[in-house]
């Protein structure tokens, strides 16, 4: 299986690849790379750059400047249509004037494909995406989803050795979303070839992906797995941008080993030393923290925040409380349901291990980007 | 909504008398053109098809039928051709410099006929295309062009040009976008734009009438000479000809623009 997986997927290089429209820069020196085989999503709010780093790869956009090498040859100036790439958009671009049979057909009739070979392939890709039954129907005729199916079936049937998706699924409603994620998953583990799929949805890039790469403002804040992001974020916009998180800002002191926050008057350490150019923050996950009634269960190397529960969120296997703290700011916390349960307006105490929370550095674009 | 049925015949009464009074006059040919006796009165008196047979067989009346379906023909594969070719240079222009050259386009249908007609007949004089085929092809290919360009136009407003990014994606270079996914979707708005421009050629008599010489004559030329000349019900017949033919091809053209407007969105 790896073996044929290295054989059918390309390997993609971006290097130091900007594209400028006047002054506004929409890539600001990007580096990527994707492994032959690899599901790599990027990830972002609108306007971060990852549809155009897609348009790029794609060849709709020429690069300002950098390298781009897909399956080890360079296609810079390659116009879109000698790239053998197969693109999904979010908007089907199905041929209104053709059966869904003749849509999945286009692009092997355009590389002179005969017809016994035409036919069978064409049947191999609507049976991947379950839709052989409607090879006779027009595109106006189908739902969203399905229209989303044959252009899928359409992107691969000419075996394309990468595969580019831009928010396929952001038309679609909740339910169908995730059925299709899953079908999206098959069929890349099936095919063996490199996707790189476009999505401003967190959750999406978590359940797709082997890795993701986080766009922010025109550039690539960090690349790694789902895991990685949520662990270990290297900057305040990926903490924030994946899953849920608590902020707490405040004066920082540093001393040898060890940096104390002041939280409207109530001390956090955590046993590390922050960079001194950065203005520290730290970042914990909702899991990280755990809620008590007020001065209960003291013990001294726990770091503790004072605050009054200001919205509790029954979510089946558990609870997520949303905890309004002393200087204004929110906590998030999330219990399992053996766990004490609290009211609003409960004045309650939040405490962590300072080895627990991430020391980032204050970034002011990571709250008005969410957005 | 609701409406009186008072007020629904009402309003249907008042949309039969404007069409009536819209229609009949041109109706009154029909009649006219079966007439027995070289009158143009009205009511006509008998009947026969005698007119109809001298309009096939007198050379004056079919050598200018020939010459108009000549001219209209050339004129409606000229005019579509570089109707066509300005809608989509317009269509990816930026839009300011668009907007300025769309109303120079249009200019034929704004002039008065007559203005034009001297203006075209001077340039005629000096170039000697006055009574020439080429003559009126050119002529009429003006006044054509704004019908192409503004059926095209229509058509190419409604086409997703995502498709054609689509297409390249496939492995559709320029051309092969252009015939297997543009042209088709696109159709319907050529066609028209053909129809009416063969129909504006057809029907011309102001700047025909101006570059016309006794060698060549298309058939508005012919009627409008033999109306001012006597009173002979071949015209008449022609015009009860006319009348079916370009009736059918503008009712086409509307169709097909019509269902392009609903299949579009």
């Amino acid at each position: 299986m790896n073996g044929l997986r290295e054989q059918r997927g390309a390997a993609i290089e971006l290097s130091r690849v900007s594209k400028a429209y006047g002054s506004f820069k929409a890539l600001d020196d990007i580096s990527l790379q994707i492994q032959p085989g690899e599901f790599m999503t990027l990830l972002g709010p609108s306007g971060s750059g990852k549809t155009t780093t897609l348009n790029v790869v794609a060849g709709f956009t020429e690069v300002s400047s950098g390298t781009l090498q897909i399956g080890g040859s360079n296609v810079v100036g390659v116009p879109a249509h000698k790239r053998n790439i197969g693109v999904v958009f979010q908007h089907y671009a199905l041929f209104p004037h053709m059966t869904v049979g003749r849509n999945v057909a286009y692009p092997l009739r355009l590389r002179g494909v005969g017809k016994a070979e035409l036919e069978t392939r064409v049947r191999r890709a609507l049976d991947m995406v379950k839709m052989a039954d409607f090879a006779y129907r027009y595109p106006s005729e189908l739902s969203g989803g399905q229209q989303q199916r044959v252009a899928l079936a359409r992107s691969i049937v000419f075996d394309p050795p990468l595969l580019l998706m831009d928010e396929p699924l952001g038309a679609l409603d909740k339910k169908l979303r995730e059925w299709l994620q899953l079908e999206i998953k098959r069929i890349h583990r099936e095919l063996g070839t490199t996707f790189v799929y476009v999505t401003h949805d967190q959750e999406e890039a978590l359940v797709l992906s082997d890795r993701i790469a986080v766009f922010n403002r025109g550039r690539i804040e960090q690349i790694g797995t789902g895991h990685d992001l949520y662990d270990a974020p290297e900057t305040l916009f990926v903490g924030r941008f994946i899953g849920d998180s608590t902020v707490l800002r405040g004066a920082a002191r540093s001393d040898g080993s060890s940096t104390a926050l002041d939280v409207a008057g109530e001390t956090v350490t955590v046993p590390r030393r922050h960079r001194d150019t950065d203005r520290p923050v730290m970042l914990l996950r909702p899991e990280k923290l755990v809620m008590r009634k007020p001065g209960v269960d003291r013990s001294d190397n726990e770091n503790r925040l004072s605050g009054t529960v200001s919205e509790a969120i029954y979510l089946g296997s558990g609870s997520k409380y949303e905890v309004l703290l002393r200087d204004g700011s929110t906590g998030i916390v999330r219990s399992s349901l053996t766990d004490q349960s609290f009211a609003i307006g409960d004045a309650v105490e939040l405490c962590f291990r300072g080895a627990d929370a991430k020391l980032l550095a204050d970034d002011s674009t990571a709250d008005t980007t969410l957005t | 909504m609701a409406m009186h049925p008072f007020t629904r015949v009402l309003l249907g009464l008042s949309c039969l008398l404007v069409a009536v009074w819209l229609i009949a006059p041109t109706l009154v040919v029909v009649p006219m053109s079966f007439n027995q006796n070289k009158s143009l009165a009205f009511p006509p008196q008998g009947f026969s098809w005698q007119w109809y047979s001298n309009f096939t067989t007198n050379p004056e009346w079919s050598t200018s039928f020939l010459n108009s379906l000549k001219v209209a023909t050339i004129v409606a594969i000229l005019a579509t051709v570089l109707g066509t070719l300005a809608a989509f240079g317009l269509d990816r222009m930026r839009a300011r410099t668009a907007g300025l050259l769309r109303m120079l386009l249009l200019t034929p249908m704004v002039v008065p006929g007559v203005v034009l007609a001297i203006g075209i007949y001077a340039v005629y004089l000096d170039a000697q295309l006055v009574g020439t085929m080429t003559g009126f092809v050119l002529a009429h290919t003006i006044l054509a062009l704004p019908f192409v360009l503004i059926a095209v136009q229509a058509s190419l407003e409604v086409f997703d040009k995502r498709l054609e990014t689509a297409a390249a994606s496939l492995g559709a270079g320029r051309l092969a976008t252009f015939r297997t996914v543009t042209l088709p979707l696109i159709a319907p708005g050529i066609l028209s734009g053909l129809l009416f421009a063969f129909v504006t050629s057809f029907d011309e008599i102001i700047v025909s009438l101006f570059i016309t010489s006794p060698y060549l004559k298309t058939l508005p030329v012919q009627i409008f000479t033999s109306i001012t000349r006597d009173a002979d019900p071949t015209v008449a017949a022609v015009g009860t000809i006319l009348l079916c033919v370009t009736t059918i091809l503008i009712g086409g053209g509307l169709l097909l623009l019509g269902r392009e407007r609903r299949s579009g969105v």
